[in-house]
């Protein structure tokens, strides 16, 4: 795991200190809020409904035990109990006083962890695959490169004050499962004719209220010149950028109005300037920031685990956690387990204090002491043996975060919505809940078989609903919450973003009309192999359309 | 009918400007402001509150009176008058009425 260096404990310390008297200050009424906003912001504290919002970063969703056990222990001691992890892989803490940051901001420096560039006009958190380092699909491990990006966007001074927030994620493996193509900047490990290691690069990727999927502006970037060419994108975004209208200041904007080609042709004028500058990435740094992250031993053991099977005999629940929570492991004998933050009925992404330190504890136990956050806001150990599965989901029933629903229809994507969130324009969370009671029974679930819901409560489009098999929008009309549906988005390899199927459903109808595209798919899917996305891909809007609002 | 409403700078409390210039914790304790002059009168009232840095986000918003309680028009102000409705343990729903 990365380990801070003193230029990085250093910078943390101080900008904690600069926060804590940025705090005095506006007290002692020498700073307006005005003034303090914008302070206080690229610090991650918002002000939601309720409350201050502190938004804290988890550098590409990875933490260790010791990481977790502090977030639980601030979620106690300065919150309610609880934290909401996201789909950015960060952690939402929803009560936090503002008197209380500057302490808060100090014992997250204690594990070195920050809330720095989560929120504001600059490049935020790097996101990666949840499995990454541990997938048996994986190229290579993405995660020292979101170091590396990390360490040259952190407080970068010519891209502190950019036109718009800039995301970038990065994937190892061919099958995407960081959603790259919905990113500013998109990056996918590959490797070349001669064996050398690059990025496919994708730029203009963006939910919100334009949604896009970034475009692809490479087919291969070397390792040496990632941070060059990042640094070519953004210069041009930067001088390019419109900052004139809010709403259309991401640089997917840009990539629309000025034409994917001149933009790339600016971006390679650029990259061609500084390619063999400072930025030139050697492959020396590369080892060195790798060694971070090297894979813990693990020893080879055999594919399939004795103990797993018989267990799976004579226990439905672990026989179904096992068959939705595990992804196959590079090793053989080990594997990555999804630990569910989607109980049936409950909050998408909430982790209770206890929970987190459940966690922490099994990450030592079973896992190595890692642990992931999904952008599917799921916690991930990836390293887990086979033979350990009993005990570690009997320790999960004990926490209660043993559903085996991953990736399926209760693992559902919800943003804060109106319960939580300012700009919101409903509520997303009670609806989640409420398509997670229905569906809830194991072997419906089971039935349905892969789907991804996603839903928001505005148009921000926080919980990614452009990008769900089914996307909810939760919107007002006359003064009521009223939802849109959009059909056939997808965040992998094979993006695309959902088309709306008609008129909206109040708030009683949702979930009904929910139900009646998934029986729609059970009844059309030409088997069970047929997920509901790939069927929608064969037919269309159609028949979907048809039993939603009956013959045209 | 309007009420005036802020959060409090330290704690990002909701409160509403009562009686007397006073913020209180519950809408039912608010002060209603009726005609434009009012409201205005009471906004600059919050503002000053917001110049003392006692409070933040200062803005008015509808309500009306049901058997004799204010409740906020719509719904986001309402969940901001009682707390998360997936959560009836937080917010100001779950603690027992003080001003
Ligand atoms: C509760 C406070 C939040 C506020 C005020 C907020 C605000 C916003 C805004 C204004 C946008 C649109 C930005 C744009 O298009 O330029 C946005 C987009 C987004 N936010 Fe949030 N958000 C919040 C919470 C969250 C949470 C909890 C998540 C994760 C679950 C999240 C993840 C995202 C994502 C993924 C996008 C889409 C990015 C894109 O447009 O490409 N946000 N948010
Ligand atoms: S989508 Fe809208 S309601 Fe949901 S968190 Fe984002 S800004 Fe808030």
């Amino acid at each position: 795991m990365y380990r801070y260096d003193e230029f990085d404990a250093s910078f943390v310390s101080q900008r904690t200190e600069q926060f804590k008297d940025q705090v005095r200050r506006r007290l002692a009424g020498e700073l307006a809020e005005d003034e303090f906003k914008p302070l206080r912001l690229m610090n991650g504290l918002y002000l939601q409904l309720h409350a201050y919002m502190l938004r804290v970063a988890i550098p590409y969703g990875t933490l260790n035990a010791r990481q977790m056990r502090k977030l639980a222990y601030i979620a106690r001691t300065y919150d309610k109990g609880y934290g909401h992890f996201t789909t950015r892989q960060n952690i939402q803490y929803h009560w936090p006083r503002l008197e209380d940051t500057p302490k808060i901001l100090e014992e997250l420096a204690e594990v070195e962890m920050h809330a720095i560039q989560t929120s504001g006009n600059c490049i935020r958190n790097v996101t990666a695959d949840h499995f990454a380092g541990a997938a048996a699909d994986e190229i290579a491990d993405p995660r020292p490169y979101a170091e590396i990006l990390r360490q040259w966007s952190s407080l970068h001074p010519e891209f502190s004050f950019l036109p718009r927030k800039f995301k970038i994620a990065i994937t190892g493996a061919p099958h995407d499962r960081a959603a790259v193509q919905t990113h500013d900047i998109g990056l996918q490990l590959t490797r070349n004719d001669a064996g050398e290691t690059g990025f496919v690069v994708f730029v203009g990727g963006g939910l919100g209220r334009t949604p896009m999927l970034a475009r692809k502006v490479r087919d291969f970037l070397p390792e040496e010149d990632l941070l060059a060419y990042s640094e070519a994108i953004l210069r041009v975004y930067n001088r390019y950028g419109r900052r004139d209208n809010k709403f259309k200041a991401r640089i997917k904007i840009l990539v629309h109005e000025t034409g994917l080609e001149e933009l790339k042709a600016d971006i390679e004028q650029e990259f061609e300037k500084i390619r063999f500058g400072v930025l030139r990435l050697p492959e020396e740094e590369v080892h060195r920031i790798e060694a971070y992250f090297a894979p813990p031993p693990l020893e080879v053991g055999a594919a399939t685990s004795a103990a797993v099977d018989r267990r799976r005999e004579s226990d439905a629940a672990f026989a179904q956690f096992v068959a939705h929570n595990l992804n196959a492991h590079r090793v053989p004998g080990y594997t990555s387990v999804t630990l569910s933050l989607k109980p049936i009925g409950g909050v998408p992404g909430d982790a209770s204090a206890e929970q987190m330190e459940a966690i922490a504890d099994l990450a030592e136990k079973y896992g190595h002491d890692e642990i992931r956050i999904s952008h599917e806001q799921n916690v991930i150990l990836p390293h887990v043996k086979l033979d350990d599965l009993p005990a570690l989901f009997d320790a999960l029933v004990a926490a209660d975060i043993a559903e085996g629903n991953a990736g399926l229809v209760t693992d559902i994507i919800a943003c804060p919505g109106m319960d939580y969130c300012a700009l919101a324009t409903a509520r997303s969370i009670p609806v989640a809940q409420r398509i997670s009671e229905r569906f809830g029974a194991a072997e419906r679930q089971a039935e349905i078989g892969e789907m991804k819901i996603k839903i928001s409560g505005c148009i921000n489009a926080c919980g990614h609903h452009h990008v769900g098999h089914i996307g909810i929008l939760g919107l007002e009309k006359k003064g009521e919450e009223f939802y849109q549906l959009t059909l056939g988005g997808s965040a992998n390899e094979n993006a695309s973003i959902g088309e709306i199927v008609g008129r909206g459903f109040s708030s009683d109808e949702v979930v009904d009309a929910v139900e009646t595209l998934i029986d729609t798919y059970l009844g059309l899917r030409s088997g069970k192999e047929e997920t509901f996305l790939e069927a929608y891909r064969r037919v269309g809007e159609d028949p979907f359309k048809e039993a939603l609002y009956g013959a045209a | 009918m309007k009420v005036i409403t802020a959060n409090r700078l330290l704690s990002g409390e909701v409160v509403w400007l009562g009686d007397g210039g006073r913020w209180v914790e519950r809408v039912t304790l608010a002060r209603i402001f009726e005609g434009k002059e009012a409201v205005a009168e009471g906004l600059a009232q919050g503002m000053a509150s917001k110049d003392r840095q006692e409070v933040v986000d200062v803005y008015e918003l509808d309500v009306t009176v049901e058997g004799g309680v204010i409740v906020p028009v719509r719904l986001r102000e309402k969940i901001r008058a009682a707390g998360p409705t997936i959560h009836p343990d937080l917010g100001k729903q779950a603690q027992a009425v003080t001003a």
